[in-house]
């Protein structure tokens, strides 16, 4: 069976692959890939919530932007992801995440600094949708 | 990377020809070191060399491996007046990453007996890691401070000494940051991370100058053998990387409502002279005030980690240099002085004896230039060069040789750490995912790499660190 989400290689970086039966669900599963590189072994378990919103109507685009905003919401919340909603309404997006404070939750992660366009794609493979790109450790 | 495309010009320098639609790229290294670069090296830097304003060939230099964007390791030069560019790939999310490097009035045998005190106490003093905060939480207000002041915002504070400030390129601070061009976003993530190391391939690493090059550059550096000095090695933290966030989608858009053909996307890139540009180069120079604060503070603290564990332990500032910047500056282009706006990608700026730029006691041998090496091999100082062919750049690191998934299936981190020990090299870390990810292996020889840039020209060697105790984020 495929996994949800994947690795692959990058001479600096490191890439994320996330899969779904929907770009939502795959973007999501690559918002788990990125933040499993940060956590370390072990959920950082889901005692607190953010929610927001965000405009794109590139789907390429709109990876990255999710991304980019979990990890900002995250430093600036100072929590660490463990669970991931996206809901799409034309060029709206809805992202939700759920974790816990990262100060007990980061310790044997990589931090990860930002999505990027590298090896930017957002597609249908045999009915099912993979959405991957570089993340800058 | 198949060397079959390129020309070998010299043991040191080699051409990709123009092709359509694109300038040269000239590759810098030994055919060793490009022998096993990726293939995807060869393919950014031509891709670089095709964006609009490029003043001469793109260039790679000698520990040059594959990045986002422009490679790792990758110089150009554009020319605002000629419809040249700025891009957010080619400066990087870790806006003027740099390396601080100090000088002790100590040796080896000075520090021996303490040294695993003082590398827990460094550990102690130094926030690094995936979260962790400082003990500084700046207001959006005290951080558009930061951003127009520099290192002197950190020295109003208390945090290092005057003599540091001619030290650091710029004297501390950088000309034209604009604080409202960084989102209240990227101010909110640097909230906390005032004085933090971060995580990767960051660190905060004591050495012993164990083999001197060039006598006469040492003595103006102020170093001798067996001296004990100390490495930092980081940047503009959580706001650096929001800027590069924020503005490599909005330069993409700009790039394709502009009808700039873009070789790739990640080449996201805006006129220099579009709102588009002047507004990245503002946040980006703010970004560069940001990370010499930040080096500045950490300085600070590693001093006092110093004194607390060896009496009458002093740490002076060598030199202070990004290696993640695009900045305007002077260069002689077939003949002529030119006003050229420099991307360095992992590269380090590295002005040659006599340059205005440099301190008054390095006229004479060159701006200091450091090539960070592995926490299990070493490091060396380097000297600018007068000739120069790459804009006044030279290498900044040992540049991976291996990919980190690749180095996690090779090492285990506390296999490693201890190993290390066993050789007299003392790991403090978190991460022990971190620390497979930065094994020694995973990286190039730093000694091919130092010496291909004296080959090349681009800067000389003057002395060669070995590693005693690393902190790792």
């Amino acid at each position: 069976m495929t996994p949800v989400y994947d690795f692959f290689d990058h001479d600096a970086d490191i890439g994320i692959v996330g899969r779904g039966a929907t770009v939502e669900a795959a973007f999501e599963t690559a918002a788990e890939a990125m933040f499993s590189i940060m956590a370390g072994p072990g959920s950082a378990g889901r005692v607190s919530h953010v929610a927001f919103e965000f405009e794109e109507e590139d789907v390429e685009l709109a990876l990255v932007t999710w991304l980019n905003r979990l990890l900002a919401e995250a430093r600036s919340h100072g929590l660490m992801f463990s669970a991931f909603k996206l809901t799409q309404d034309g060029d709206r997006w809805h992202g939700e995440a759920w974790g816990a404070p990262w100060g007990r939750h980061a310790i044997g992660g990589v931090e990860v600094k930002g999505a990027t366009l590298t090896m930017l794609s957002v597609k249908a493979i045999d009915g099912q949708w993979e959405a991957r790109c570089v993340v800058d450790v | 990377m198949d060397l079959s495309r390129l020309k070998r010009l010299d043991p040191y320098c080699w051409s990709l020809p123009a092709g359509e639609g694109r300038a040269p790229a000239l590759l810098y290294g030994s055919e060793p070191l490009l022998s096993t670069m990726d293939d995807k090296v060869l393919e950014q830097i031509s891709n670089v060399a095709a964006l609009p304003g490029l003043v001469g060939p793109a260039m790679t230099m000698p520990d040059a491996h594959w990045g986002y964007g422009f490679p790792i390791g990758g110089v150009a030069a554009f020319d605002a007046e000629q419809g040249g560019i700025i891009s957010a790939g080619g400066v990087g999310f870790d806006i003027s990453c740099g390396i601080r490097f100090l000088r002790s009035n100590l040796t080896l045998d000075d520090i021996a007996p303490e040294l695993s005190r003082l590398a827990d106490q460094l550990y102690r003093d130094i926030p690094a890691g995936v979260g962790e905060e400082g003990n500084l939480k700046l207001s959006p207000e005290e951080l558009d401070r930061v951003m127009l002041k520099g290192a002197q915002w950190a020295l109003d504070r208390g945090y290092g000494v005057p003599e540091d400030l001619p030290y650091i390129e710029e004297h501390g601070r950088i000309g034209g940051a604009v604080p409202d061009k960084v989102s209240p976003l990227a101010k909110k993530r640097q909230r906390g991370e005032m004085g933090t190391l971060g995580s990767g391939n960051h660190y905060l690493e004591v050495q012993v100058v164990e083999k001197i090059y060039d006598p006469l550059a040492a003595a103006a550096f102020g170093l001798h053998q067996g001296q004990v000095v100390v490495s930092i090695h980081c940047g503009s933290r959580g706001l650096g990387h929001q800027i590069g966030t924020d503005y490599l989608v909005s330069l993409a858009k700009a790039a394709s409502r502009l009808g700039i053909r873009l070789p790739d996307r990640e080449l996201a890139c805006a006129p220099i002279k579009s709102p588009e540009g002047q507004e990245y180069l503002g946040a980006m120079n703010a970004a560069i005030n940001v990370a010499l604060t930040n080096r500045q503070i950490l300085t600070h603290l590693a001093r006092q980690a110093f004194s607390h564990v060896i009496y009458g332990a002093e740490l002076e500032t060598v030199y202070d240099v990004s290696h993640n910047t695009c900045k305007l500056e002077t260069h002689q282009v077939d003949g002529q002085k030119r006003r050229l706006h420099i991307h360095r990608k992992g590269a380090t700026r590295a002005f040659p004896p006599g340059h205005p730029a440099i301190p008054e006691r390095y006229r004479e041998t060159g701006q200091p230039v450091i090539i960070g090496g592995s926490m299990g091999t070493g490091s060396y100082v380097l000297a600018g060069l007068a000739g120069n062919p790459a804009y006044a750049s030279a290498s900044h690191g040992a540049g991976r040789a291996m990919s980190r998934n690749q180095a996690l299936k090779h090492w285990h981190g506390r296999e490693l750490i201890d190993q290390l020990k066993h050789q007299g090299i003392l790991i403090r870390t978190r991460s022990m995912r971190g620390a497979a990810e930065e094994a020694p292996g995973a990286y190039k020889d730093v000694d091919l790499v130092a010496e291909a840039t004296e080959k090349a020209g681009l800067a000389k060697r003057v002395a060669f660190l070995r590693p005693k105790a690393c902190v790792k984020g």
